[in-house]
């Protein structure tokens, strides 16, 4: 099954419905296919075997990825946030493409054989603007892949993700339900396209029947004003989004009626800020949802009365679940595994291992799925004994001390609890006694922490050698945009520390 | 017929339009209403009645499943007459809804 499909039979049944942008000057969903299929006849003349898109958040975007779809062109958003030789690099990789660029990041871009620049304001006017074109019928394409998504690279070259027609139109047709949104229902998208979540938005929006409505790049105010301007009732953010958002509001008098559900992902939700939030907007319900690029995005969710029933619960097992991703997605099997592949028992961490359709696990050039269907995702977590998955950061990222595996995560959420950590990271550097030794960096409130305590508090809830042995104490933490830790760059900084005191 | 995952379909005697979800492990006939159905592109327009043995409905956005060939068909379109893989009616897969997560 193909991703064009989703839009055409969403067009079919209810053209006229709100599709992209604003209440007024937006798409509906036949001028959405109608437009599209232009691009693609286009993109088709142009035969070139992928489609790049270098820019900003806004309505030319899904009527790319629906597009390349059409066209049977790999869709290649590329992340405006490199430096220009990395990203120049990526360029490079995408050849033989067309790139459609945003004017004010042309002059970024080296010319490159085999790689024809479009500026964006030409796209949109030749297909964006004016009359509403009659849809051109095209004939289904052979090329099977959807996507490709450059992984973030934290570690060597980039790799791009393969994401299959297959892959995306499940995760799709098994989460969401066909027109399922009603007519006023309209979702604010603001994780770049780069990231697997700014792709499968287009896509769920497309199937559910729900209007997407793009902030071209994240501040809080904005998000708040174009939430009530626009009256959305869905949104995803990440972590650092969501503190930020909160701090708006409690700043003005907006309340934002019309919001219904509020999904966050792509990092460490600190408790206190999920809290906070459930406080200052009692009307909607928080979905918590864990996801990878290899995955299609989501694979755990964690919903509206999981949350509640957490923090209404004196059970400590319960009370404890806010702090997981929920439940595994019933179309799919999750299992946690042990080094030598065997299952791990409730509540033994290990290695997060998935199956279904929606798992691609494949690289360009590279797959990264067993014969049997299991995709091993590299994140640490364990499962409770109700089925609730807690994940614990990257494998890479467990601290080995004296031969021990040490999470960093079960450590920040117990640093978490205190009032005075305004965030906080757990990290292992090298040390010659044990080979790695437990460090915490934390951003206080008070400025004043009484690591004294947190040390004893750690020790007592979980042992002493978690117990962090050096504590530095910082204004923030690194984070990329989509709200994950830099820990690497962290860790670095640290070590180097370190050995120059 | 050839059902293919994403092939679509639309019924000869109602309004209903449907899609493959999932294939049929054997070959079979996709039925609405009492009649096989019609590529989405079959340029003729509804007629006949639809069979009173098969007029429980199509409804959009919800998903029919016959278990013993285990082809599973989307609602793309409302329609009057209702869905039987080779004769046998197809059932209403009760799956509820997940939130809305990206």
């Amino acid at each position: 099954m193909r991703t064009p499909l989703l839009l055409d039979i969403a067009a079919d049944a209810c053209g006229d419905r709100p599709a992209v942008g604003g209440r007024s000057g937006g798409l509906d969903f036949a001028a959405y296919r109608a437009r599209a299929s232009r691009v693609a006849v286009w993109l088709a003349g142009k035969g070139k075997a992928n489609t790049a898109f270098l820019g900003m958040n806004g309505d030319a975007l899904p009527v790319l990825l629906f597009a390349s779809g059409m066209a049977g062109t790999p869709f290649v958003p590329l992340n405006y946030r490199l430096a220009d030789a990395d990203l120049n690099k990526l360029v490079a990789r995408t050849a033989p493409a067309v790139l459609v660029a945003d004017d004010d990041m042309l002059a970024r871009i080296a010319p490159v054989d085999g790689v024809e620049l479009v500026a964006r304001s030409a796209f949109e006017a030749e297909f964006l603007q004016g009359a509403v074109p009659e849809p051109v019928l095209l004939d289904e394409a052979e090329n099977d892949i959807a996507v490709l998504l450059f992984t973030s690279g934290t570690t060597g070259e980039p790799k791009a993700a393969v994401l299959r027609h297959g892959n995306l139109t499940s995760y799709v047709m098994s989460t969401v339900e066909f027109l399922g949104a009603d007519e006023e229902e309209a979702a604010l998208v603001s994780v770049p396209s780069y990231h697997i979540a700014g792709i499968s938005a287009i896509l769920t929006a497309a199937y559910g029947g729900r209007r997407i409505v793009y902030l071209p790049a994240f501040t809080a105010e904005e998000w708040v004003a174009t939430a009530a301007r626009e009256g959305i009732t869905h949104a995803m953010v990440v972590p650092t989004m969501l503190d930020r958002i909160l701090d708006v509001i409690a700043a003005t008098v907006e309340t934002l009626p019309a919001l219904r559900a509020l999904s966050y992902g792509g990092g460490k939700m600190p408790e206190p800020v999920i809290a906070r939030a459930l406080a200052m907007l009692p009307h909607v319900a928080f979905v918590n949802a864990y996801g990878l690029t290899e995955t299609s995005s989501t694979i755990a969710l964690l919903g509206a009365e999981d949350h509640r029933a957490a923090f209404a619960s004196d059970d400590p097992v319960v009370r404890r679940r806010i702090a997981s991703v929920g439940q595994p997605l019933p179309s799919l099997e999750l299992e946690i595994r042990r080094e030598d592949g065997t299952c791990c028992d409730v509540g033994e961490h290990g290695e997060i291992h998935v199956r279904g359709e929606q798992v691609s696990g494949e690289y360009l050039h590279k797959k990264a799925i067993a014969d049997d269907g299991w995709f091993a995702t590299n994140d640490a977590g364990w499962l409770d004994a109700g089925g609730y998955l807690f994940v614990e950061g990257r494998l890479d990222d467990v601290i080995v001390r004296g031969g021990e595996n040490i999470s960093p995560g079960e450590i920040e959420d117990v640093l978490r609890s205190f009032d005075d950590i305004a965030d906080c990271a757990v990290l292992g550097i090298p040390c010659e006694k044990w080979g790695e030794k437990v460090v915490a960096v934390i951003v206080s409130r008070s400025g004043a922490p009484d690591t004294g305590a947190m040390a004893a508090t750690i020790k007592a809830k979980l042992r002493s050698t978690k117990t962090p042995e050096i504590w530095f104490l910082r204004d923030e933490l690194p984070y990329n945009e989509t709200g994950k830790l830099l820990r690497r760059i962290l860790k670095a900084e640290l070590a180097e520390e370190v050995c120059a005191g | 017929m050839e059902l293919k995952p994403g092939s679509r379909w639309k019924s000869a005697v109602c309004d209903a339009q449907l899609v493959v979800v999932r294939p049929p492990s054997a070959a079979g006939e996709l039925q609405c209403g009492g009649a096989p159905v019609l590529p989405i592109d079959d340029a003729s327009a509804p007629s006949g009645d639809v069979s009173a043995d098969f007029a429980a409905g199509v409804m959009i956005g919800k998903r029919y499943t016959d278990a013993a060939s285990g082809i599973e068909v989307l609602g793309a379109k409302a329609g009057k007459g209702s869905l039987a893989f080779n004769g046998v009616a197809m059932t209403i897969k009760g799956a509820k809804p997940l939130p809305a997560s990206d």
